[in-house]
């Protein structure tokens, strides 16, 4: 029994990176209607910066930070760059541009960084708490994650700009005669999903130790996730990226075993697509003719 | 297409027969001029060829996008594999195998994500991708598919005591096969079916209306488009003698998406371009580093979106329509 509660608390902290990633997902598909395939290279570049930052002898949290607002900007100049020249190209331009972001990224990665799989610090006490039920990092990531839900929900829902973001992405024409600025509120959506994708990418290589390819896994699970909760809904997509951490730690020990772990993220996609293709809380979408 | 005969006809003034004759002449040829690695390099540009195409009928011609078809290949590949050396059967029995069971799977993948549209396809065949060499590697399976280390097979002989090396073999048979194919898709795509299945594409609500059952014709397409690719990965099976889970990663997919582009999306000629593109260029720019190959590509992937959308086969398109001018 202790065993399995153990399972449950490990499957909720890398449940709450996948919800990470998943948030990061869903926030470019509400404003673009774009799966951004490159969400997880994005974040492991970010984190081999926080790595060099540590390493070059900057206290933690302030390379964290500094980590968090270099892939803000960076973010926000893929945007300007890459996707602004192309807003009203096809959809496999865009699924083009995503698949070319990921060889640019991840091979510039290897490039710049080796190969090498490398250890990365946690911030956090390192060993058993409560009684072996948890370690530090579980602990402390799953606040660090929920601290970031926390505060995204409340840019959304209690600032200006928040504000002016969900109305462009809800309504890019109504936005545009009431005063936002659309283009910019779709930048600035690319920064914060880089940005809470450097989060995740900190948070999680501790335990999964950092090489080029790190996020590959992470961003199937996040996919799941937010198919899971629903593509075109933030809270959702929290709750479903949760819930495939546990779902996966829970089958990982007692059903298929660690090797086909992959496996189960695929076998979820195509069970939601089959059974429930909204997700638990999206919405069904009807197209007016 | 359809129309680029009459063009060349207008262009160099032969008989359509006459360029067809030159045409498969020039195909031949390297057999008796080209050293045996160059050849295994043109045999592997023909197979990347026939899989890009498949690649082309669904995402190309039918608009759904797959990043997952790296998955039919190695299916078909582990088919050709398994049949020959745990099953002692022929080379040539494995490619008709390979397109049935490959053609299953792409049904049984295509059924759920087809029906809804959007991005779902991408999302599932990209999962798939991504889990296909765990799952090889799956030890339920091991007696089978060989685990990590995979499996060995050997290159046919010559058969009829032909006085040709394996690799002139291969290369001839492998042409012989995509000849065959890409002929046959030609005629599916000019056909009321291949209408259709563009008709999707442009305008899916439009087709609907006109009394097209869309799910089922995309999840066919699909099917066809997945059977082909497979029977590239066995022909790779056989000309490689090898597979391993490791060389079906997510990469291959990324490889064949990438060719499709830069060679013309729904061009029938665009993915012989596409072929010699993801076997020459990678050569090449290895020379300057490991990782020099993967950012080229995605700076050649991206200039291409930008520059010219119709890929190569566009290009050519649009040089022989200014030269009629």
């Amino acid at each position: 029994m202790n065993g399995f509660i153990h399972q449950v608390i490990a499957g909720i902290a890398t449940g709450g990176i996948y919800a990470s990633v998943a948030l990061a997902l869903v926030m470019i598909y509400q404003a673009t209607h774009h799966v951004n395939f490159a969400q997880g290279e994005m974040a492991t570049f970010s984190t081999y910066i926080a790595l060099t930052l540590v390493q070059a002898g900057l206290p933690f949290w302030v390379a964290f930070f500094a980590t968090v607002g270099v892939s803000f900007c960076l973010g926000v100049l893929i945007e300007r760059v890459l996707m602004r020249p192309m807003a009203h190209a096809t959809v496999l331009t865009h699924v083009g541009l995503f698949i070319g972001l990921v060889l640019v990224v991840s091979n510039l990665t290897g490039w710049v960084f080796d190969y090498t799989v490398k250890p990365f610090p946690t911030p956090f006490h390192d060993g058993p708490l409560l009684g072996g039920l948890v370690t530090g990092h579980e602990l402390g990531s799953t606040a660090v994650t929920l601290v970031v839900l926390g505060l995204v929900y409340v840019f959304f829902r209690y600032t200006r700009l928040g504000l002016a973001m969900r109305a462009a992405a809800y309504n890019p024409a109504s936005a545009r005669l009431v005063g936002v600025r659309v283009g910019w509120m779709l930048a600035l959506g690319w920064g914060l999903a880089a940005g809470i994708g450097a989060i995740a990418g900190i948070m999680v290589a501790p335990v999964v130790f950092l090489e080029p390819n790190m996020m590959l896994g992470i961003l199937l699970y996040a996919f799941a996730g937010a198919l899971l909760g629903g593509i075109d809904n933030p809270g959702g997509a929290v709750v479903g990226g949760f819930a495939v951490g546990v779902i996966e730690n829970l089958g990982g020990t007692y059903i298929v075993g660690t090797e086909l772990k992959l496996t189960m993220a695929l076998v979820i996609i195509i069970g939601v697509l089959l059974v429930k293709p909204a997700g638990l809380f999206g919405r069904v979408v009807l197209s007016r003719v | 297409m359809a129309s680029e005969t009459p063009l060349l006809k207008r262009l160099l003034g032969v008989d359509q027969r006459v360029f067809w004759a030159l045409g498969l002449v020039l195909l031949v040829a390297p057999v008796f001029t080209v050293e045996s690695y160059r050849l295994f390099q043109l045999t592997l540009a023909a197979i990347y060829a026939i899989a890009i195409l498949g690649l082309n009928i669904i995402t190309g011609y039918n608009g759904q996008i797959s990043l997952g078809h790296g998955a039919f290949y190695a299916v078909g590949a582990y088919v050709a594999a398994i049949m020959m050396d745990k099953m002692g059967l022929p080379y040539w029995s494995t490619l008709p195998a390979a397109a049935v069971i490959c053609g299953l799977v792409g049904f049984g993948i295509g059924f759920p994500a087809l029906r809804l549209g959007g991005l779902y396809l991408a999302l599932t065949t990209f999962s798939l991708a991504v889990a296909v060499p765990q799952l090889l590697k799956y030890k339920g399976i091991e007696q089978w598919t060989g685990g990590v280390q995979g499996v060995l097979v050997f290159k046919p002989d010559a058969p009829f005591g032909l006085p040709l090396s394996s690799d002139q073999y291969m290369y001839l048979f492998t042409l012989a096969m995509a000849v065959l194919v890409f002929v046959l898709v030609r005629n599916l795509m000019a056909s009321r079916i291949g209408r259709a299945i563009m008709a999707i594409r442009d305008h899916g609500l439009a087709a609907e209306a006109m009394g097209m059952d869309i799910a089922r014709l995309k999840t066919n397409t699909f099917a066809v488009s997945a059977m082909i690719t497979g029977l590239a990965g066995a022909l790779s099976a056989i000309a490689v003698e090898f597979v391993s889970p490791d060389s079906f990663s997510v990469n291959l997919s990324i490889t064949l998406f990438v060719g499709m582009v830069v060679g013309g999306v729904a061009s029938i000629i665009g993915p012989v371009f596409g072929g010699l593109f993801v076997v020459f260029v990678p050569n090449l720019a290895e020379e300057i580093s490991k990782a020099a190959p993967g950012v080229i590509y995605g700076f050649i992937l991206i200039l291409f979106l930008f520059v010219l959308p119709g890929g190569v086969a566009g290009l050519l398109r649009r040089l022989v329509a200014r030269l009629l001018r």
